[in-house]
């Protein structure tokens, strides 16, 4: 099984085409691929539970695992209690320890 | 078990994208854990080395030099490369022909010239690569 880790930096409000990260993490987890999506940057405004039109919902009904960078959401005033309950808080040193595990395909978008 | 190593291809240009101050946020933490570090430099980001940079004042706030304390990525750079001097190594590369187009050759100590085959071994040898490209 390969583990993919997608680095969204893009906020979804801003730039249409972070579909592609739907379209394509959601196809590799149907196949059984283990699938993260890290949020970074203006990604993470996406993971306001008020982003109600935030596609991050919908990869996490079909089990994809997303984290949000500590960093950024600190840079951009969101506090934890903000957060969409499926994301956890993580950290640009869990970023590094799941770049570094065998067998991951890294993709920034 | 054998040392890892993390490589990382960078396309901004320095003072343009938060995508630098990530790359530059992963570069440290992955120091820091003693994984090396291979990074490519590759058009405009071959001037994140550059060392002609120089930190200003605020004329419209009134502010010196020093009160402003304006980072430079010459100085991030700088400072990764003193972290990463040894053991973990970090190896900063910058593609030649951005760097002649760009005439950004004066570049802090510790970083190279190369070109793209540098990046292929660099890729091949390492545990993951992850490009940053431009938006």
């Amino acid at each position: 099984m390969t583990r993919y880790l997608f680095i969204e930096s893009r906020d979804p409000f801003e730039s249409r085409d972070a579909q592609f990260i739907v379209h394509t993490a959601s196809a590799l987890k149907q196949r059984g691929d283990d699938v993260t999506v890290f949020l970074v940057q203006n990604g993470v405004l996406a993971a306001r539970k008020n982003a109600r039109a935030s596609h991050l919902p919908q990869l996490a009904e079909i089990g994809v695992n997303l984290l949000a960078d500590d960093f950024s959401l600190r840079e951009r005033g969101i506090r934890g209690e903000e957060i969409n309950r499926e994301i956890r808080e993580s950290s640009i040193d869990n970023l590094v320890d799941m770049l570094v595990q065998d067998n991951t395909k890294a993709i920034w978008h | 078990m054998p040392k890892k190593t993390l490589t990382l291809a960078l396309m901004d240009p320095p003072y343009e994208s938060a995508n630098t101050t990530t790359a530059f946020r992963i570069i440290s933490s992955a120091l820091k854990k003693g994984i090396n570090v291979n990074v490519f430099a590759y058009e405009g980001a071959v001037s994140l080395s550059m060392k002609d940079q120089a930190p200003h004042a605020n004329p419209v706030k009134g502010t010196t030099v020093e009160q402003e304390d304006h980072p430079t990525t010459k100085a991030f750079v700088s400072s990764l490369l003193g972290i990463g001097k040894e053991d973990p190594l970090l190896t900063w590369v910058n593609c030649g022909l951005c760097v002649d187009e760009r005439g950004a050759g004066n570049c802090v100590e510790g970083a190279k010239r190369g070109g793209p085959a540098d990046f292929l071994k660099m890729a091949q040898e390492s545990t993951n690569t992850l490009v940053i490209p431009t938006k």
